[in-house]
């Protein structure tokens, strides 16, 4: 089982390289922070999986926290630093 | 116990093919709205599904009670979230890709 | 196991090169709000290496200040610095340029520190054992079973005491500025409404948990303060604000809790034991938990107030 944890971890840090295109591609600001949710919750799934294989909870505590503050700064978008024009869309 | 060993392990490589689904949704779908679901699919079904292959090697309650919430509160913000962005994206004008 | 130590490397591997790889991006990038986001990519691999490093409070503190709280601070720098750029402020961005001659010499004194360091670096003896096996023999005197913990709290808690006040000086360095704060947006729709509701007890929850937990696993004080500023950053973003009466003086009170029970700790442990912040072995553990409590309260609330960006109205004329 333990090879299966780290092979599925390396497996979504894969898909989290893959998802940085749209970090540096995307045409307006929020496809970048999509693109930044997604490697939150990706993060999120990698430590669950690394504290199985590490045999850690402490890990859990840190998803916990990644889960917790990407909605934090995903609100911060949102609400301060979205420019209202339309200068940014495709 | 080899066969929850096997449930687990088919259940975490469903979750894993969701994130692979949805980083396709994230780079491929031609808008942003389209791109928001890619993402609560990752989020929703993609953890769901690991979460419940772990639960099951789970070496306490606690263990397995932190993981459910931990899937609980993604839920909760991916949805509050996408949500936020899609209807920023409304008002800031970004236009619903048509074929 | 082969295929366990392979998978092993290769995480790291990918890791490593990812980190890099975000970080030139980061850096090199023209566009300041990608730049932004790359930065807070870049936080959550660092959390990652942390945990592969097998640290996880550091890993918790970097998630929660690195990859969050820093993120949603640039993010509200990177509104007031559109704003800035949008009202026509061309002297700003003028002064900012870096001329290609100044390029040369930044690039030598670069180059000077890095081989100084690798000089140091390179000079250190290859096996050194540090301080953990005279920290093990000493934690049960500590009051806490959490190695980490004993280190900041108790041993080094002198250290600790005057990060809390760096963190203080921060404060009163932006408070100094004279900027604003930010300003009520619109009206938060019933969903951010919401996702405060749920979200900001359930922030400071967890941030009590992280308090408690500190004593015999990864958590502690600085990883429980940067949760409840989280909280208030949440608080602050769906237009809340504390009553005017509050802004005032139980404000700067909660502000200087956490350096005031260290400074007063200090002070009595001196005047009961001979030397500054001395636990005693029976009251440790107590003693601890109540510094932790009070430096939990300070970092959550200058977090908080450092996201706010500007002196808060303390009188009437702000409703």
């Amino acid at each position: 089982m333990q090879t299966l944890y780290l092979a599925l971890a390396v497996f979504l840090l894969l898909n989290l390289g893959a998802g940085m295109w749209r970090v540096l591609r995307g045409p307006s600001a929020a496809d970048r922070m999509l693109a930044a949710q997604l490697f939150g919750t990706t993060a999120v799934a990698v430590l669950v999986l690394l504290g199985q294989a590490m045999e850690s909870t402490a890990l859990l505590d840190v998803a916990l926290l990644f889960a917790l503050l990407a909605a934090v700064t995903a609100v911060a978008f949102v609400r301060r630093a979205w420019p209202e024009t339309n200068n940014d869309v495709d | 116990m080899m066969l929850i060993d096997y449930l687990s392990a088919v259940l975490l490589i469903a979750g894993a093919v969701f994130f692979l689904a949805g980083t396709v949704g994230l780079l491929r779908f031609s808008d942003v709205y389209m791109r928001l679901h890619a993402l609560t699919k990752a989020d929703n079904v993609g953890l769901g599904l690991m979460t419940a292959g772990l639960v099951m090697q789970a070496e306490s309650w606690a263990v397995a009670g932190k993981l459910l919430l931990i899937w609980l509160l993604v839920l909760l913000a991916g949805a509050g979230v996408a949500h936020l962005i899609a209807s920023g994206a409304l008002k800031r004008g970004i236009r619903v890709w048509k074929r | 196991m082969e295929a366990l130590t392979l998978l092993g490397w290769m995480f790291d591997g990918l890791l490593g090169l990812g980190l890099l790889w975000v970080a030139w991006r980061a850096l090199t990038s023209p566009d300041l709000f990608r730049a932004i986001v790359l930065f807070i990519a870049f936080g959550l691999l660092m959390a990652l290496a942390w945990v592969r490093l097998e640290a996880p409070d550091v890993a918790l503190a970097e998630a929660a200040i690195g990859a969050g709280l820093t993120g949603a601070l640039l993010l509200a720098a990177f509104a007031k610095l559109s704003s800035i750029t949008a009202s026509g402020d061309e002297k700003q961005a003028d002064s900012a340029r870096i001329y290609s001659h100044q390029l040369y010499w930044i690039a030598a004194v670069a180059l000077l520190v890095a081989a100084g360091l690798g000089y140091v670096i390179l000079s250190l003896p290859p096996y050194a054992a540090g301080l953990s096996v005279e920290v093990a023999a000493n934690l049960q005197t500590s009051g806490v079973s959490h190695p980490v913990t004993a280190v900041l709290l108790n041993f080094r808690g002198y250290d600790t005491l005057l990060e809390m006040v760096v963190l203080l000086v921060a404060l009163l360095g932006v408070w100094s500025l004279g900027g604003p704060a930010i300003g009520r947006g619109s009206a938060p729709g019933p969903v951010l409404d919401m996702m405060a509701r749920v979200l900001v007890p359930l922030l400071i929850m967890v941030a009590a948990y992280l308090l408690w937990v500190g004593a015999h696993a990864p958590g502690g004080a600085f990883q429980a303060g940067a949760v409840l500023g989280a909280a208030g950053v949440l608080l602050l973003l769906a237009d809340w604000r504390p009553r005017a009466g509050l802004m005032g003086w139980p404000l700067r009170l909660m502000l200087v809790a956490g350096p005031a029970a260290f400074v007063v700790m200090a002070a009595l442990l001196y005047m009961v034991e001979g030397r500054l912040l001395a636990f005693p072995p029976a009251q440790a553990g107590m003693l601890i938990l109540m510094l932790e409590t009070a430096a939990t309260v300070s970092i959550g609330v200058t977090l908080a107030a450092l996201f706010l960006g500007g002196r808060p109205q303390s009188d009437k004329e702000h409703t």
